[in-house]
């Protein structure tokens, strides 16, 4: 075992930081006059837990309710049930002053990081400023602080008086991680961080965010619907389907040994950039049906291939198959 | 005519007049599509893709754009048709389609509406035959009951059944040359698997040339049989399939391959990374325009301008030092394996 694995092993054993159990989010449609007509079952069933230094990657189609899922932790969107544990308390019964300083500690890190850098500022003001509200350091600190972690994160130092807009995505994308960084986090919740990047700066930003794992000792959870990019920097893998998490593994053990039929269609639809690599493509049939009227049973079952009657009737529970693959399907 | 391809691109160069003076955003582009094949054109945002597409189609502001080169379609030069003729030409012999299909669908009409409009534009034929027509071509792109959604609104059926409805629209006047600026980018992957699936049908059935558009390599390896992968305005490689997959030349191709994570092998190494970003066309680098970011460029390259060269079997590419680089290359993997 090598040294890296070892580390990795003895990591296990430690205690999760975030435990997100039988999380659920229901969005109420409500009708012009006010009244509640219908509820958008945005997230039914999520459970996972998040280690230390340690990354989960949820993937999954648009709409299955990742971003929902990341948001509610932070509670940016009120749960309608279900918890998240971190440091030993429940985040959904905490009161919003108390919330506050979770918020310090659990960084959301978006997508497009111009819609969330405030266009009128200079960008080394933006990320002094979130040390501000957290009352961190003194002006000087501050200042020196944030011209490191520009630096950190690939920014010169020169532009630290510059307006968002003078950069690029990519370049955006590194100051928003140093904005996240600034008031010493110990989880970032990534929602689709490099999905906007072209290919080679997404390797250059994908580099930069294990580095920091490392060196800021960050657990991940990592929202993306790209599997080759959840593969390579996630630990562990969770894989969603309209507002179900229905397979969680290990990557290796995601990747060598799907169990859950969607998962086994999705890995076979991802294109690979490689002509040498042939294989059978599961095509899945129609679209994924709606939120607000999910099929009865298993979600899955109006486009799974290997439907059986009891699918149609009964929820599959999960069950766990090599040490911490789980699986919700009537087939195992 | 022997040797006459379908489309053939000769020395295009698209220039737009800005504020800010003119910029060349495509420079010397010639490439070439035939029946029955799939040609790619790969890089990354901003390289020139959609203005390369939109130059053929000239669907460009023609006050504020100016086209040089040529553009052979069927053998008659595009550029110097007077836009009448281009009407017809366009959504009849050449058809585009786009990521988003609400650009090309109208909110306000039913979609059977604008498939038989589209054809009663094009083709010599009565209500009722366009009528059944539009049917046939959303059966043909794999939407279920087509009598029925021929009734409703874009805005009613989801994003996967709207492109399919594009392409049906697209593909209603049986087009000999098909444009696909990137199709699938804003699909699902098992979305875009049924896509690409239907596109590649389609081609086969019409013996279509399909220009394929799109930054995903993924998407290049599994549909085209040819690929064009362009930096800053510019073709820097050229050739089948395959050879760009196991035998890419130009430094840019190698590098935006080793970047991409891989969904087999070793996922605990770094990411090749290629440093810095792509220039801005208003300052276009002196000499290989990929110099800055390349790790092999010298005096030559920061000076002169490769030019697209022939190696063997249709291959091409634009770089001083290719073979000097494979044969580097070819060396380190010797001893990386000894
Ligand atoms: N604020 C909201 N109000 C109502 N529905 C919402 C809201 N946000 C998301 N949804 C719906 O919830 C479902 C899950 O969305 P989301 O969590 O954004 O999925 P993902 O991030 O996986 O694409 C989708 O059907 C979406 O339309
Ligand atoms: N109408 C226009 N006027 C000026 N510049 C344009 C215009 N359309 C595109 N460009 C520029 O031309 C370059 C190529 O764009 P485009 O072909 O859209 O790239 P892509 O490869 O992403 O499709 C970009 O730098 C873009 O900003
Ligand atoms: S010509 Fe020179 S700079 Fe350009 S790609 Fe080749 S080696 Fe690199
Ligand atoms: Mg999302
Ligand atoms: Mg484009």
């Amino acid at each position: 075992m090598s040294q890296q694995q070892a580390e990795k092993e003895a990591r296990k054993q430690s205690a999760p930081i975030l435990q997100v159990k039988n999380l659920k989010k229901y969005y109420p449609i409500t009708s012009p006059f006010g009244k509640t007509k219908d509820f958008v079952k945005a997230v039914e069933q999520v459970t996972f837990d998040l280690t230390e230094k340690e990354t989960i990657g949820l993937v999954g189609e648009s709409g299955c309710g990742k971003s929902t899922t990341g948001r509610t932790i932070l509670r940016l969107t009120e749960p309608t049930e279900g918890a998240a544990i971190y440091k030993g308390r429940d985040l959904f019964t905490l009161k919003p002053k108390e919330m506050k300083k979770v918020r310090k500690e659990i960084q959301m890190v978006f997508q497009d990081p111009h819609s969330s850098l405030n266009p009128k500022k200079r960008i080394g003001e933006i990320i002094e400023e979130s040390m501000k509200i957290h009352r961190i350091g003194n002006k000087a600190e501050r200042i020196e602080k944030a011209m490191y972690l520009l630096r950190r994160t690939g920014i010169r130092e020169d532009q630290y008086y510059k307006f968002p807009h003078e950069f690029s995505g990519g370049q955006r994308q590194r100051i928003g991680i140093a904005r996240a960084l600034a008031v010493n986090p110990s989880v970032f919740i990534l929602d689709e961080p490099v999905s906007a990047l072209d290919v080679s700066i997404q390797s250059q930003v994908i580099n930069l965010l294990e580095e920091l794992q490392d060196e800021f000792k960050l657990a991940y959870l990592f929202i993306s619907h790209d599997l080759s990019v959840v593969r390579h920097i996630s630990d562990q893998i969770g894989v969603m389907y309209l507002g179900h998490l229905v397979e969680k593994a290990s990557t290796d053990e995601l990747f060598e040994n799907p169990l859950h039929p969607y998962t086994k269609a999705l890995l076979s639809s991802i294109p690979i950039p490689d002509t040498r690599v042939r294989r059978e493509r599961i095509i899945l049939k129609g679209d994924v049906p709606s939120p607000i009227n999910p099929p009865s049973g298993c979600v899955f079952h109006t486009r799974c291939p290997f439907v059986i009657e009891k699918c149609k009737k009964e929820k599959p529970i999960y069950k766990e198959s090599t040490n911490g693959h789980l699986v919700a399907c009537h087939l195992y | 005519m022997v040797g006459e391809h379908l489309l053939e691109v000769k020395n295009l160069k698209t220039t737009f007049l800005t504020e800010m003076g003119s910029v060349v955003a495509v420079d010397g582009m010639s490439l070439h599509v035939d029946y029955g094949e799939t040609l790619g054109l790969v890089g990354e945002s901003g390289c020139g893709k959609s203005v390369t597409a939109e130059s053929i189609m000239r669907l460009l502001d023609e006050r504020t754009t100016k086209y040089e080169g040529e553009i052979l379609f069927k053998g008659q030069d595009l550029l110097s048709l007077p836009e009448k003729k281009m009407v017809d030409i366009r959504g009849n012999e050449i058809a585009m389609i786009f990521q988003d299909a609400m650009t090309s669908l109208n909110p306000v009409y039913t979609i059977g509406n604008q498939i038989v409009e589209t054809i009663l534009t094009h083709q010599k034929v009565s209500k009722k035959e366009a009528y059944e027509k539009a049917i046939e071509m959303l059966r043909l792109t794999g939407i279920p009951s087509p009598e029925k959604r021929i009734l409703e609104y874009p805005h009613e059926i989801s994003g996967g059944m709207r492109q399919r409805v594009m392409i049906a629209m697209a593909l209603s006047c049986k087009p000999s040359l098909l444009i696909a600026d990137e199709p699938t980018t804003a699909l699902d992957v098992t979305i875009q698997a049924q896509i690409l699936d239907v596109i590649n049908e389609l081609k086969k059935e019409l013996n279509m040339g399909v220009i394929m558009i799109t930054h995903d390599l993924g998407v290049v390896a599994e549909v085209c049989t040819r690929v064009a992968v362009m930096y800053l305005g510019q073709v820097i490689e050229e050739a089948p399939v395959d050879n760009i997959f196991t035998n890419s030349l130009h430094p840019y191709t190698k590098g935006l391959l080793k970047s991409i994570p891989k969904i087999e092998g070793d996922r605990n190494k770094k990411l090749y990374t290629i440093e810095g970003i792509v220039p801005s066309l208003h300052n276009i680098p002196k000499g290989c325009r990929f110099a800055p970011r390349c790790s092999f460029a010298d005096e030559q390259c920061r000076t002169q301008s490769p030019v697209l060269k022939e190696t063997d079997g249709g291959h091409k590419v634009r770089c001083w030092h290719y073979e000097k680089i494979g044969q580097m290359e070819e060396k380190i993997d010797v001893t990386a394996t000894s």
